[in-house]
């Protein structure tokens, strides 16, 4: 190249302008100041503990898409290299024009065939560059689309190997926040900083290569100044860093005050704590506030401070090269040319110092949904060859000991028989451990001791999947998905045919109310459950078990806050459940205590008594107080 | 909506805002001489040798340098110390408003959305601010600055400039149009998502015990591929928009040399000239592209800006009293007199024209069918709600003109859901008694038929809590909330079906050591058992929000039709 150009102003001001030059795709301050502060805004900015082993394992999980990770790596690579090329030709195009008018060329001034070629040649360059970028992005997104999309199904897998004493361990709000809000923000950062960071690296790197060819001298001089950079923009974003940690750990205290007082509205309202919930929220507000400003100021100072270090170098270039040019040891255009390689090389810098940021936070977020994934599963099913044979119904607890907590026993050497078609109404206090038994007969817990057999066989020996279908389930919380009355109804058997599911809740009570709304079996049960009463929601819950026509079934009386009209019908539609069937009920109504063929009394974990209402009255035991304090009150009372 | 809250909420930061704009036109003022002073090194120094100039200009350079960047970092100080202030009393005056708001402004506007509305939704409207103020601010005076400069280096190419910009505009709004639906539908479909998710892990017992996990997986998966589907596409269209920006401005930049190649043989311009005005171009097209990155966050911005404003706007129906009565009785005396609720556009009332009377020592107990208004009824007391029409007075004044503190701490409320705060079993009693010492809150306890339990707790009153008392049962539970009204000793009792989920001994022993604690005080009791009722001084009996029936059971079973009807429902439940 030419080495006397004397009017080629270089221009640059440390943002992505450079003379005559390609501008490289992202530019500091569009991309990395907005993805990296936008991010900052939105995200927690959460230390991980292992950076590497997540981000390897992550990385492990993109192996089925290796073919694209490749597309990817090689379509990065060529647009790379031809953004670092891009400045040399369009410098071959300004030269062209300077020797043209100051008349090396001759007399013909600017030959202006040769520099159209060249500019064309620029032209298709970056026209090239422009494709292969996009199609980069394009597939890195479906990369990370697919991989988030399986990482998801993943985990909602695990949830449901996961023993049932792990979730209820769990904050329901943490659970879900892994799922969504964590799985969410590993994508997010992987979208956003993958393809940037290695755009950046490979970058860096051909820029040095090309500083290098210039001028190794020159490149030294560059090179000094990036160990003050990234010294400097270490410390920086370990600041903003613990500032962030700071800021995100005071917006979830927020959160939950927030929270709280939302919900109990009504008794912060009724004791007059208004003011009290105010102070301390104003004082978590302004702990965020003055943690948040410290992490958006902090984080914000990142890029000026860049640019001036950018700067610094661009003189020190220039002062070296300057003397060099003097001393005739190098041409201008290099000298030229170097400077914009200079810039070329602080920009990726910067980014990627925003980006390691990013993804700092998005592998956090990975490491909580691994945390998941690791978390102990319920013990897999005993490989059996017994086949499923219709089952009778007898179900047999023989010293089954089982507690929650290590030091809190819950049920001690508890034995007991339902024959087929009994039924068998438990009655106790709250907290006697009549839920638990329950949770057993399920399998939801696997016991310390004993054992529970159906027709004979350890249920623990029983694959879950055929333990649980020959039993039936109606629960105090009234759970139904969010679909139609039909579809919850057809839950308890998803082969029933529409006839077979009105038959169901005809039997139970539910057709009579289901004729009165507007859409009739196709309403659609809501979140809060407004359009369907509570112990409408019951009797559907009934109809569902009734539709899945178990051997066994567990009931649970306990109805609250149902008025009395609707209860009857519960009261009828469990009766007609019940029928031919072993049953367990946790029993509230005098009814159906008296009526069952066994009813166990439980207090703290054991089976205190035993026997049918009359051989129990006549004990004189715990039922009959029990009865006496109750029932027979009550009885008397009302009639 | 978004315009006028960030006007009433940024107002008190004027001066700074003014001090940001001052240090951004600066700072960019500086950026736009830098290339001019880099040009003059080049040209003056290092083609001639001149180190002393070198060193010189060099000097000049470093000193704008670092002019501009202590200028931006003083924005950034400034920007960030305001937009976070704003998120604050964002967040500040929204929590205040809802903790005035009454029951019913609650139930309207909902609890899990208001929750969102003062943390997210605040969120966005803050992150639009601090780009706004740290980066978007400086974007049009660069693109201003920089058209100025471009057009003082050569005229001529200016046509450039005016085909680039509304090209570029153009294109990047055509991507963010095209984004802002996507987003939309994105954040249905993650709704969707956590619906399912959320329903899977509640209903985990029901899911396991029907067997069916695999239906579960399904249905989870057909949320997932839609969520996936919508990310993708706006991932996509995102990875068009940088690269299109930077396509664009290096196509302007051949373009550029074309054409001002033209102009540079005929003499016309100057080849540094050419070079600085492609840096200028550069600058400006960048400056457009940032802002209208920036402006993509204004429309997810705006539909948050709508959902505050819509509770700042909301004003409480409960209004504290101007001059309020502070009388504190003894014994209270409460009194409806023809009160009726509705909420505003509700076809019918929730209650209407209610009168009655409980005297100091009575119990007054009201049942009904779910819906009936029941709950209602109990929350015109502590003016959870205000009646729409008539009056309820205590001790003969209207809870209207008395003192909230004062009404307030004569009302014990044990609410329907029992909801406990985190803390410790020690730190709920004192809810409604700071000072409550340990005998008054054990006291508390043997009544509430808790004493038992809190003491077979590992740490006693000093147990935790969790948030909403979700690791004690139902029914411990409702015994601790009976316990912080008992701790408060209130003039008036108010029990919302409160003894639902105990069994039916303790709900026996608890009414029995209940009676001689509640006997100077007014009781309001809602009830769904008959025996729990049957005692009382006199039973209201509601149905459709209408008294229909007044008097003592026996009173009632002689008078009254819907009584009877409940009673007997009742007998057949315990038949069935």
């Amino acid at each position: 190249m030419s080495t006397d150009e004397s009017v080629r102003p270089t221009t640059d001001d440390g943002a992505p302008a450079t003379d005559g030059a390609a501008i490289k795709p992202p530019s500091t301050e569009a991309r990395a100041g907005a993805g990296g502060r936008f991010h900052s805004v939105g995200v927690p900015t959460e230390r991980s503990k292992d950076f590497q082993g997540t981000a390897s394992r992550l990385s492990e999980r993109m192996r089925t898409e290796r073919r694209g990770v490749v597309i990817v790596i090689t379509l990065a690579v060529v647009s790379a290299t031809m953004v670092v090329f891009g400045p040399k030709v369009l410098g071959w195009a300004t030269d062209e024009v300077f020797d043209g008018i100051t008349g090396r060329n001759g007399p013909a001034g600017i030959d202006f065939g040769r520099l159209h070629r060249i500019l064309l040649f620029a032209l298709a360059l970056y026209l090239v560059s422009y494709a292969l970028a996009t199609l980069q992005a394009w597939v890195l997104a479906g990369i990370v689309q697919r991989t988030m999309n399986t990482l998801r199904n993943d985990v909602e897998a695990k949830l449901n190997r996961l023993p049932l004493g792990y979730v209820d361990a769990q904050p329901r709000g943490d659970l879900l926040s892994r799922v969504t809000n964590d799985i969410d923000n590993v994508a997010q950062s992987l979208q956003q900083t993958l393809s940037q960071l290695l755009t950046s690296a490979l970058t860096i790197v051909g820029v040095l290569v090309m500083m290098f060819w210039i001028s190794p001298l020159l490149a030294l001089v560059a090179v000094v100044t990036v160990p003050t950079s990234i010294f400097s923009m270490k410390a920086i974003a370990k600041r903003s860093k613990t500032r962030f940690m700071a800021q995100w750990k005071h917006t979830g205290a927020l959160n939950a005050q927030v929270e709280e007082v939302f919900t109990g509205h009504a008794i912060v309202r009724a004791f007059g704590r208004q003011g009290q919930a105010r102070e301390r929220f104003a004082a978590t507000n302004q702990q965020m506030y003055q943690a948040g400003f410290e992490a958006q100021f902090a984080a914000g100072s990142i890029q000026p401070m860049m640019m001036f270090l950018g700067n610094v170098g661009y003189v020190a270039i220039a002062v070296v090269g300057g003397l060099r040019v003097s001393s005739g040891a190098l041409g201008l255009g290099d000298v030229q040319a170097f400077i914009q390689y200079q810039r070329q090389f602080t920009m990726p810098l910067t980014q990627f110092a925003s980006m390691i940021n990013v993804l700092q936070s998005g592998i956090a977020s990975a490491e909580r949904v691994f945390e998941l994934l690791d978390a102990p599963e319920e013990p897999a099913d005993v490989p059996t060859s017994a086949t499923a044979l219709p089952a009778v119904g007898r179900v047999a607890f023989e010293h089954v000991s089982f507690r929650y907590q290590p030091d809190r026993p819950l049920i001690t050497d508890l034995s007991l028989v339902a024959e087929p078609g009994t039924t068998v109404a438990i009655v106790g206090p709250t907290g006697a451990g009549k839920t638990t038994l329950v949770n057993l007969l399920m399998r939801f817990y696997d016991l310390q001791a004993g054992r529970i057999t159906l027709d004979g066989r350890d249920i623990a020996e029983m694959p879950r999947r055929e333990l649980r279908e020959q039993l039936g389930m109606v629960l105090q919380d009234t759970w139904l998905f969010g679909g139609t009355i039909l579809e919850n109804i057809r839950y308890g058997n998803p082969d029933a045919t529409d006839d077979e599911v009105h038959a169901a809740a005809r039997a139970t009570y539910v057709d009579r109310f289901v004729h009165s709304l507007p859409l009739g079996y196709q309403t659609v049960i809501n979140d809060e459950g407004s359009n369907v009463s509570a112990g409408e929601k019951q009797l559907i819950t009934i109809a569902r078990a009734f539709l899945s026509d178990p051997t066994i079934l567990i009931l649970d009386e306990a109805t609250s806050s149902v008025d009395t009209r609707t209860e009857v019908l519960i009261q009828r539609a469990m009766a007609a459940l019940r029928q031919q069937r072993t049953s367990f009920v946790i029993a509230h109504r005098l009814s159906t205590i008296r009526d069952a063929d066994v009813i166990l009394v439980m207090d703290a974990g054991r089976i205190v008594e035993q026997g049918n209402h009359h051989e129990l009255l006549v004990k004189q035991g715990a039922y009959f107080e029990l009865y006496q304090s109750q029932f027979a009150g009550a009885a008397t009372d009302l009639t | 909506m978004l315009i006028r809250l960030l006007r009433s909420h940024l107002r008190p930061y004027r001066r700074q805002l003014l001090w940001v704009v001052v240090l951004q036109a600066l700072q960019a003022t500086a950026g736009l001489y830098l290339p001019r002073l880099n040009a003059r090194i080049i040209d003056q120094g290092v083609a001639t040798g001149d180190t002393g100039y070198i060193w010189r200009t060099g000097g000049i350079m470093l000193a704008a340098t670092l002019a501009q960047i202590s200028l931006s970092i003083v924005a950034v100080y400034i920007g960030s110390k305001v937009a976070m202030a704003f998120g604050r009393d964002v967040r500040k005056d929204l929590f205040d408003r809802v903790t005035d708001f009454s029951a019913r402004e609650v139930a309207t506007l909902g609890a899990p959305s208001l929750i969102t509305r003062i943390t997210n939704d605040v969120q966005q409207v803050q992150m639009l601010v601090q780009m706004g103020l740290t980066m978007l601010i400086a974007a049009p005076i660069t693109a201003v600055g920089g058209i100025i400069m471009a057009l003082r280096e050569d005229v001529g190419l200016s046509w450039l400039l005016f085909v680039s910009i509304p090209v570029l505009l153009l294109i990047v709004g055509n991507i963010i149009r095209q984004m802002v639906p996507e987003f939309q539908r994105m954040q249905d479909r993650i709704d969707n998502l956590n619906r399912v998710l959320r329903e899977q892990i509640t209903g985990m017992r029901v899911v396991r015990a029907f067997v069916r996990e695999p239906n579960e997986a399904v249905r989870f998966a057909a949320a997932n591929d839609d969520v996936t589907e919508s990310a993708l596409r706006s991932g996509r269209l995102m990875s068009f928009m940088f690269p299109t920006a930077v396509v664009m401005t290096n196509v302007a930049s051949v373009a550029v040399v074309w054409f001002g190649s033209n102009r540079i043989s005929t003499g016309d311009m100057q080849v540094g000239a050419m070079v600085a005005y492609i840096s200028y171009l550069v600058q400006i097209l960048m400056s457009v592209m940032m802002a209208t990155f920036i402006g993509s966050l204004w429309p997810r911005a705006s539909v948050s800006a709508d959902r505050i404003e819509e509770v700042l706007d909301t004003a409480s129906s409960v209004v504290v009293p101007e001059q309020p009565v502070t009388s504190t009785p003894l014994h209270a005396t409460v009194q409806f007199v023809g009160a009726s609720f509705g909420y505003p556009g509700a076809e019918s009332d929730v209650l209407h024209d209610i009168t009655f009377t409980c005297l100091p020592g009575q119990t007054t107990a009201i049942i009904g069918s779910t819906g009936s208004g029941k709950t209602t009824l109990l929350g015109l007391v502590p003016r959870l709600f205000d009646a729409t029409s008539g009056a309820v007075l205590v001790n003969g004044v209207d809870v209207r003109d008395l003192d909230p503190v004062v009404l307030g701490e004569s009302i014990g409320l044990v609410p329907q859901k029992p909801y406990l705060f985190s803390g410790t079993v020690a730190s709920n009693l004192r809810y409604g008694r700071p000072d409550a010492t340990d005998e008054e809150m054990w006291h508390a306890l043997e009544v509430a038929q808790a004493a038992d339990f809190v003491r077979a707790m590992p740490g006693g009153l000093e147990t935790p809590i969790v948030q909403g008392g979700s690791n004690v049962s139902g029914g411990q539970r409702q015994r601790l909330a009976i316990a912080r009204a008992l701790v408060r000793r209130p003039q008036i009792y108010l029990f919302d079906d409160s003894f639902s989920a105990l069994d039916v001994a303790t709900d026996a022993r608890l009414r029995a050591a209940l009676k001689p604690e509640t006997k100077d005080a007014a009781v309001l009791l809602v009830g769904q058992r008959v025996a729990t009722i049957s005692q009382a001084d006199q039973i209201l009996v509601l149905e459709d929000g209408r008294l229909v029936g007044v008097g003592t059971h026996t009173q009632l079973m002689a008078s009254c039709p819907t009584y009877l009807e409940i009673v007997e429902s009742q007998l057949q439940v315990d038949a069935a």
